[in-house]
């Protein structure tokens, strides 16, 4: 098992739908999110090109914040999802500066929080919850194990991309193209 | 042309505009680990060469400081941790391919050891201390048979530890500005050369000030070799390095760095003991206080530039402080 996301650049129009659904879904303190829209525009006027795209933890098959966490906190779950166990987070912050895609904060109780993947609800059978939000229905959630999941098929007919894979994290979190 | 811009979420203060999750906490600590590492270094590495009548103050004045600035340094640790009481758990896990594991579990090792190496020369210094408990005295005593392996052991923990505070930083390879090895001997060079102008602070010795001066001499110059083959390495790497490197070639860092760590913290002082090795007095305490603030602002403007260099988002670069 290999839970992924792909979020369609090509449907997404920023209305930051996932980032608020998130924000009620996991209970996230009032000026914080753990999901995020970014516009990328390329070009000069009149020949402009937009990129919306919604970000997050990319949970990373090789994740430098599980690499420099020195308690064990920062750790892969089932289907590599990686969460932070609040009980043993000192609030060191180093896994904060060893993210590169800037995807942690610390929550005010103390412990640094990010993105689950809702694995709550995953494991409810339920999708998470910006996916489940999502009105033009650009995100697909699912594992990548399984050759017949939608995620898995969308990604086989689809051209992709992730956020700088060079940083060399193995990202799981798709932009289709 | 290519512009990103955060639309929405993201208004978390702890990273946006600027990931600031280090503050002031950090670099201190690092300044007085690498202080400490040097004081500990040079008190070992003298007392096993039999310089002890010599060279007084690095010997046995110096280390007396040590426990309190490595207490100053743990206390600073602690403030920074944002989950406080749970600091315990640094204690029931070893995590190899984590630098701060290894590093708290240094700590660990060392901060008796310079408490213990201390206490075996408190009654040189202070020929009327009483320890007021004869057990402390006995066990004092027992322990200084081996004296020689507390020596070679500081040698071993204060190189570690030296080391350690830079390799903690260039093990992330998400701040493109500390990704380079060169952090390590950058900033153990920089602690043994705080340490040496430390002694020279406190020497009353000509002999010991005039042998420090060449050593700290010698460690600046050093230091001012491994920046310049930072910033070569920096720029001959990719995009993001030589960006990196470009904070510090007319960007927001550029003052600040050549000014206060370079300039009034490495050349002024090479300058004044060089000056003062060719017999032009100099009170010896002006070149250590420079070496020592520059020691400091160099943890500074590393662990600052370094949070505010990244992969994504670069329009977010500048200052922190």
């Amino acid at each position: 098992m290999r839970y992924a996301m792909a979020i369609d650049t090509k449907r997404c129009v920023g209305c930051a739908d996932c980032v608020v659904a998130c924000q009620r879904e996991n209970n996230v303190p009032e000026g914080f999110c753990r999901d995020w829209i970014v516009e990328e525009t390329t070009g000069t006027f009149p020949e402009l090109q937009l990129e919306i795209r919604s970000e997050r933890c990319n949970h990373c098959a090789d994740a430098p914040c599980v690499r420099c966490c020195p308690t064990e906190a920062s750790h892969y779950e089932e289907g590599g999802v990686v969460l932070v166990d609040h009980d043993s987070c000192i609030g060191c912050k180093a896994c904060i500066a060893s993210c590169p895609y800037d995807a942690r904060f610390v929550h005010p109780e103390g412990y640094v929080d990010k993105c689950t993947f809702c694995i709550h609800r995953v494991r409810e059978g339920k999708q998470p919850a910006c996916v489940e939000v999502c009105p033009t229905h650009a995100m697909i959630f699912g594992d990548l194990d399984d050759k017949n999941s939608e995620i898995s098929k969308a990604l086989r007919t689809r051209k992709y991309k992730t956020l700088i894979p060079e940083a060399g994290t193995d990202p799981h979190v798709f932009y289709l193209l | 042309m290519k512009e990103v811009a955060i639309t929405s979420g993201r208004m978390n203060h702890g990273v946006d505009p600027l990931l600031h999750a280090w503050g002031w906490e950090i670099p201190l600590y690092l300044f007085l680990g690498g202080l400490v590492a040097g004081i500990l270094f040079f008190s070992a590495f003298f007392y096993l060469r039999h310089r002890e009548n010599v060279f007084t103050a690095a010997i046995k004045v110096a280390p007396l400081y040590t426990p309190v600035f490595l207490a100053i340094g743990l206390a600073a640790l602690f403030l920074d941790l944002s989950h406080k009481l749970y600091f315990w758990r640094l204690y029931t896990t070893i995590r190899w391919e984590s630098p701060m594991s290894w590093g708290a579990w240094t700590l660990l090792f060392i901060f008796p050891l310079s408490v213990i190496w201390a206490a075996f020369w408190v009654k040189d210094v202070y020929p009327n201390w009483d320890w007021k408990f004869p057990i402390i005295e006995k066990t004092i005593a027992w322990l200084a048979q081996f004296k020689k392996w507390f020596a070679w052991s500081l040698i071993l923990f204060s190189g570690i530890l030296g080391m350690y505070t830079g390799i903690l930083l260039s093990a992330f390879n998400a701040r493109p500005f500390w990704n380079t090895s060169i952090l390590g001997p950058l900033f153990l060079v920089s602690g043994l050369s705080t340490g040496a102008a430390f002694i020279l602070l406190i020497s009353r010795s000509e002999q010991e000030r005039h042998r420090f001066s060449q050593i700290d001499s010698f460690l600046i110059g050093t230091e001012l070799f491994l920046i310049i083959h930072m910033f070569m390495g920096f720029l001959a790497s990719t995009s993001v390095q030589i960006h990196a490197a470009e904070m510090f070639l007319g960007g927001p860092y550029t003052a600040i760095f050549w000014t206060f760590v370079v300039g009034i913290g490495l050349l002024l002082p090479l300058l004044i003991e060089i000056m003062e090795l060719r017999g032009v007095t100099v009170p010896a305490v002006i070149p250590a206080m420079l070496v020592l603030f520059g020691g400091l602002m160099l943890r500074f403007v590393v662990v600052d530039a370094g949070q505010s260099s990244r992969w994504l988002y670069k329009f977010m670069e500048q200052l922190v402080f």
